[in-house]
């Protein structure tokens, strides 16, 4: 084991034992871990909600989606968060005792670093598909010139900066390129650690995020919150209709709006239909337990998940994440009625 | 005096004190040389344990492999053995003429003693460096010039394929030229050790024969301290491979196949530290694999390294 491996695992069970001290005093404290990606949300949400109820503390710590559902799983915590859902297998370890919730959702996006090139790429389908697979391997591949006529595009050779640990942002794109691009179907497959055929890897959204800033000609997939907060260039992306989409909270509020939520919550947009809809763009899930131990970690978490779910939405974009659609919240606050 | 002189086992207050307390403490020492060796054992014990279930399932093929494809469960780590490996010797092969140099100057009498002590402490103090640093110092200065003078060496020799472009800013070379500065100081302070370590005796003969000091120097004291400097560079060689935080950093993280110094690559223990947090299933057990071959031949190398010290300290004992 790492240290940092270890780490994520003492330090919800240390603050799992101060919370037990703490519930002495009638103030309850819930902790949660789990995705990186919506972790800044969650801690904003988690601090707004400490100000209107200066009972209740609630603990979250980025740890990664994997690593979030193994501390549910494991008990260690009292809540989860999963970019990619859990699996049938996940669920059935925990006993079944669990509800996904979509609590936010947002969009993946390619960022990038050439020289003289201030914003305005548009990368066609087969133009993003190849410099992936690295069939592509200049900035001025006529592929990419025939969308952007009017940028200079220097001959320089595209650096595809990938992320190097298992990630559920890498799940949702390698998704969406697998869907759309039989090519790469067949020569990286998706899911949330693939080899990919060219280019560096950094670890997390923010390792991604250097390294593209630090490498002229660079391309790389990060979350949309991280590629604004850091000012990053970002490609509009050829959607199914044939339409390029720049990436903003509107095109990827049109992408969730089109999409028709299963009973369990469990929705993968893959290549999504509507002519504005952004085209990669993914749920992000909060994990509860059905049945809860005692009512007021019950009633903790369901005040806090209602919390998110309501006031805390309109602070997303802000943050950079997608507002749910209104009939998502719907149905996400009556399925968490049921928690007991 | 003759009252403090008593006779062991004469049954005095004192030695009836005393012993029990050597019991005690020799207890103590053997507790903890037993902890010691069980905590290794239990270390290695449980990374074999986890590692057990990909063992089986991929047997030689993951030391062969070429693809790691988690999402697929296809595991192979060639390229990564090849990495740790070639990241060490061109660290090594950079750092050993430098600290070998080092060595010399700092030992033979060029400068006073101040100025010798003084640069003596600061190369040591490379060594307390944090590897984080290194890696920050890497990421702004080392990955700058990679990718400014890469360009240039793929272009003149671009022939060879070892500076086949296109150059990356973060590559093998990066990880390496970082690698070097890191394991200067173990070159350094071993092979000053060995070469202070030979006889003056010896010295004075060859000056004595008419040999001038550089003379002395190649053809005496050099190949005297000889196993003495090669155990430095295995020591160091040992270091480089286990050396995760600068190199997860700079060498790019990708484990491809490639001639190119100028290409990204991977180690096993950056790829154990990107990886590990976020696997489950089978790919526990494969990294759990890798972290065994790490062992192993960090293991190997150590122990290598050790008994070539031990054997110039043989050596050198009969001139003294």
């Amino acid at each position: 084991m790492t240290l940092p491996t270890i780490l994520t695992r003492i330090i919800p069970a240390a603050a799992f034992l101060a919370s037990s001290v703490v519930s002495l005093n009638a103030a309850i404290t819930i902790n949660g871990s789990g995705a990186t990606f919506p972790a800044p949300l969650y801690l904003r949400w988690a601090s707004d909600f400490k100000k209107a109820n200066p009972d209740t503390t609630v603990n979250y710590q980025g740890v990664g989606s994997g690593a979030g559902v193994k501390d549910f799983v494991a008990g260690l915590t009292d809540f989860g968060a999963s970019d990619v859902a859990m699996s049938d297998d996940e669920i059935a370890k925990a006993g079944g005792n669990v509800l996904l919730l979509p609590a936010t959702a947002g969009t993946i996006v390619l960022a990038y670093n050439v020289p003289g090139v201030q914003g305005g790429l548009k990368l066609s389908r087969d133009a993003y598909i190849g410099i992936l697979l690295g069939t592509v391997k200049s900035w001025n591949d006529p592929l990419i010139a025939k969308n952007n006529p009017e940028l200079k595009l220097p001959d320089l050779p595209v650096t595809v900066v990938a992320r190097s640990d298992g990630s559920g942002t890498t799940a949702v794109f390698t998704a969406h390129l697998d869907a759309v691009s039989a090519d790469f179907k067949t020569k990286v497959g998706s899911g949330k650690s693939v080899q990919w055929p060219v280019g560096v890897a950094g670890k997390g959204n923010d390792g991604v995020t250097a390294l593209i800033k630090q490498t002229p000609g660079a391309l790389g997939y990060v979350e949309f919150g991280y590629a604004v907060h850091n000012a990053m260039a970002m490609a509009s992306l050829q959607n199914k209709s044939g339409n390029f989409i720049v990436p903003t909270i509107e095109s990827g509020a049109a992408t969730l709006a089109s999409v028709n939520l299963p009973e369990n919550f469990r929705a993968f947009i893959t290549d999504p239909e509507g002519a504005q809809d952004y085209p990669i763009a993914t749920f992000t899930w909060l994990l509860v337990k059905k049945a809860y131990p005692s009512a007021d970690k019950a009633a903790a978490v369901k005040a806090f998940v209602k919390y998110g779910l309501t006031t805390g939405q309109s602070v997303a974009p802000e943050l950079g994440y997608i507002t749910l659609p209104d009939s998502v919240v719907t149905k996400v606050l009556a399925a968490l009625e049921s928690v007991k | 005096m003759g009252e403090n002189l008593i006779p062991v086992g004469s049954g005095s207050p004192i030695t009836r004190e005393y012993r029990p307390r050597t019991d005690f403490f020799r207890g103590i020492c053997w507790l903890a040389s037993i902890v010691t060796v069980l905590l290794l054992a239990f270390i290695l014990g449980e990374i074999l344990i986890k590692a057990w279930p990909a063992i089986q399932k991929f047997g030689l093929g993951f030391i062969t492999g070429v693809q790691w494809s988690p999402n697929r469960e296809i595991f192979g780590v060639l390229p990564v053995l090849i990495g740790t490996a070639a990241s060490s010797l061109i660290a090594l092969a950079l750092a050993l003429p430098l600290g070998l140099a080092i060595a010399l100057f700092l030992s033979e009498d060029f400068l006073p003693v101040a100025i010798r002590q003084t640069i003596r402490f600061v190369i040591e103090l490379l060594a307390a460096i944090p590897s984080v640093v290194y890696g920050l110092w890497g990421i702004f200065v080392v990955v700058p010039l990679v990718q400014k003078y890469g360009g240039v060496l793929a272009d003149k020799l671009g022939f060879l394929p070892f500076f086949q472009g296109p150059a990356y800013g973060n590559s093998l070379l990066t990880a390496s030229l970082v690698l070097a500065l890191m394991v200067l100081p173990t070159i350094t302070a071993i092979s000053r050790s060995a070469l202070v370590a030979v006889p003056k005796t010896l010295r004075e003969a060859s000056y004595a024969l008419g040999a001038t000091r550089w003379e002395s120097i190649l053809g005496v004291i050099l190949p005297t301290a000889a196993s003495g400097i090669v155990a430095s560079s295995i020591l160091a060689f040992g270091r480089a491979m286990g050396e995760t935080m600068a190199v997860a950093m700079l060498i790019g993280n990708s484990q491809r196949l490639s001639w190119s110094f100028l290409a990204p690559s991977n180690t096993l223990s950056a790829l154990l530290a990107n990886q590990f947090a976020e696997a489950d299933g089978i790919q526990v057990n494969a990294l759990m694999y890798a972290a065994a071959l790490l062992v192993l031949m960090t293991l190997v190398v150590n122990m290598v390294g050790e008994a070539i010290l031990r054997q110039t300290q043989k050596a050198t004992a009969g001139l003294r």
